[in-house]
């Protein structure tokens, strides 16, 4: 349906496209790409580069993945990405049945507390960290939850369930209500409902939900900083500013470790961007 | 179960008092069976819902409510890192001895003989105004583009929106190398055209430029994917009217494009105001303020307070109240003018 639409506007915009428009269409998205890859691309070329030459401006330059194995046997990055993988897939498996529940509620009943729930949820994001992160320590610190995962997570779900309850709600309001009905004549209960009818209709919503809640835990760096102070404790971004102490000379060293922080990044990216637009219009337009 | 106790709490809520006229004055004082028996009611009725809803508005009241009340309390002392409490080891326990100042910090930070918070107040409201518009702008083109059919658009988009997909952390590394001074990419490029060199990162005016470009990159996808997904929503049968009318490509954008994208684009603009207002990374790591303060955003400021040197608590939870105070007031005007044009958010 929305892709026929697509097609038939294509259509009508593309007919009489010169091929002037055409040629600039095209230079105007190739100088945009080349600026949005170049600084993710610099900095691969920069981890290949050997000791000596890391700061070369060819872009190669004696290719060698010494600083991988360098880095892999010599520091403590596995650790920490161990840490950082724990703590974002839990965030976002916890993040998106979180998201998932509350958007649905908000999306399918009215009930009383619904628009307080609502307001606080978009209100939640405008807090700054520097209100927060004191209380926040010394609440964790009380509860024996510094310096464990469970406390990061809990931390990250604040900040990541808000947005994305708000999200799947706009998902969930682009679901016909006479799905529900449906399920309830059939004699399923509301969890069955929404659990076996609604929820598989909603992935792509998910998959973004997912998305930017593995994004989040991924590239925190505030709390990650000061939550985390073991070194065997902490995550890949706390980690990577003890590097910038030790090595900030080291250029291949840090830009091994950014490659490799990047890659389980770009494959959840890769595997959710194909929902990327339907979810995201959901969310945004209510 | 603190879901059900706040929620119910409510008074004016739809569900009790729709099947219950002229019972206001008697609800507070009602016999208690009544009371329990409209809650029953309640119960009944939304507890589903409720359940739904509880989980997070659990966690929120305990992790984003409790911490904000504290911080609150704490805005109007003089906490710092040698008067709170502290536990060390097992047994030694140190109780908190710092003690209320009233308004004193804020008075300090807003008014004080030596106080940095208009200076910072300025520098973020210019980045936020520069971040949220030139991203936006350049998120809408590009998303213009994108939505017209045109070869290896999948491609385009892929690598358009990897700047979004690869953590701020991670490419923030990647501008420090590029943006260095005597080593650094952009500067060996300008010195072979024959330019000078540009302090990117170290002179104070020029490094306040570098951090919003930087910003600007990594916030420009956001825009583009959410404007993609309004302009994929608006009807073909609404420009293929304008076409038979005789519009020319100018008037569709204005007069069809633009209007539809309204809902999207006010989102999208609270939000990245929101964000941008209180970004953290970006500035941390790329010149963690300096130099000098010349790139310290407010929250930077507040956190650098509270983290460094002194580890000044109290004043710190001030800097962030007042952060908020601006929010919320930006917020409430917000919505305001959207209401005014007639948007129903």
């Amino acid at each position: 349906m929305a892709q026929n639409d697509t097609a038939r506007k294509d259509a009508v915009q593309g007919r009489k496209r010169s091929p002037g428009a055409s040629v600039a269409l095209h230079a105007g998205l190739i100088a945009a790409s080349v600026v949005s890859a170049f600084p993710v691309l610099w900095i691969f070329l920069t981890s290949l580069k050997p000791a000596g030459h890391e700061t070369s401006s060819k872009f190669v330059d004696h290719p060698t993945f010494a600083a991988y194995g360098d880095l892999l046997s010599h520091t403590e990055f596995l650790t920490w990405f161990g840490n950082s993988v724990l703590i974002a897939g839990c965030t976002t498996l916890v993040g998106c049945f979180l998201a998932a529940t509350t958007g649905y509620a908000v999306s399918r009943f009215r009930f009383p507390g619904m628009r307080p729930v609502m307001w606080t949820l978009l209100i939640t994001q405008m807090f700054p960290v520097a209100i927060l992160i004191v209380p926040l320590y010394q609440l964790l610190a009380k509860l024996q939850l510094l310096n464990q995962p469970i406390g990061l997570i809990l931390t990250y779900l604040t900040i990541a369930v808000p947005f994305s309850a708000w999200t799947m709600k706009g998902y969930f309001d682009t679901i016909p209500t006479e799905i529900d009905e449906a399920g309830r004549i059939d004699g399923l209960n509301p969890f069955g409902t929404f659990w076996r009818l609604i929820l598989p209709l909603a992935r792509p919503g998910l998959a973004v939900t997912a998305f930017y809640n593995f994004i989040t835990a991924w590239g925190e760096v505030a709390y990650a900083t000061q939550f985390m102070t073991g070194t065997d404790k902490m995550t890949l971004s706390a980690g990577m500013q003890t590097f910038v102490n030790q090595y900030s000379e080291n250029w291949s060293m840090m830009s091994t470790a950014s490659v490799l922080i990047a890659i389980p990044a770009a494959i959840v990216f890769l595997l959710v961007q194909r929902h990327l637009v339907a979810g995201q219009t959901a969310g945004s337009v209510k | 179960m603190a879901a059900v106790d706040t929620t119910t709490g409510r008074p004016g809520a739809p569900a009790a008092s729709g099947d219950a006229p002229a019972r206001g004055p008697r609800r507070a004082a009602g016999p208690p069976s009544l009371r329990a028996g409209r809650l029953r009611l309640a119960l009944s009725k939304h507890w589903y819902a409720w359940t739904l809803v509880a989980p997070v508005v659990i966690v929120i009241a305990v992790l984003v409510g409790y911490p904000l009340v504290e911080g609150i309390y704490l805005s109007t002392t003089n906490a710092n890192d040698q008067n709170t409490e502290k536990q060390i080891g097992q047994f030694l326990h140190i109780p908190a001895t710092y003690k209320s100042v009233g308004l004193g910090n804020y008075t300090d930070i807003l008014f004080g003989a030596n106080s940095t918070f208009w200076a910072r107040l300025g520098f973020t409201v210019s980045w936020t105004v520069a971040c949220v518009g030139v991203s936006f702008l350049i998120g809408l083109a590009l998303a213009i583009m994108l939505n017209r059919r045109v070869r290896f658009r999948a491609f385009y988009r892929t690598l358009l929106i990897l700047p979004w997909a690869v953590p701020a952390f991670v490419s923030t590394f990647s501008w420090r190398f590029i943006m260095n001074h005597d080593r650094g990419f952009l500067n060996h490029a300008l010195q072979a055209l024959g330019l000078p060199a540009v302090d990117w990162l170290n002179d104070p005016t020029m490094a306040q430029v570098s951090v919003i470009i930087v910003n600007i990159w990594l916030s420009f996808p956001f825009v583009m994917v959410a404007v993609l997904g309004g302009l994929q929503s608006i009807p073909a049968e609404l420009y293929e009217a304008a076409e038979m009318d005789g519009a020319t490509a100018w008037q569709k954008f204005w007069y069809i494009t633009l209007p539809a994208l309204r809902p999207v684009s006010s989102t999208v603009i609270l939000l990245s105001t929101i964000w941008t207002f209180n970004m953290f990374p970006v500035i941390f790591l790329l010149t963690n303020g300096g130099p000098g303060d010349s790139t310290q955003l407010l929250v930077t400021y507040a956190y650098n307070e509270a983290f460094t040197g002194m580890r000044q608590f109290g004043e710190s939870s001030a800097w962030g109240v007042i952060i908020l105070l601006i929010l919320v007031v930006f917020a409430v005007f917000y919505r305001r003018s959207l209401r005014k044009q007639g948007e129903v958010w």
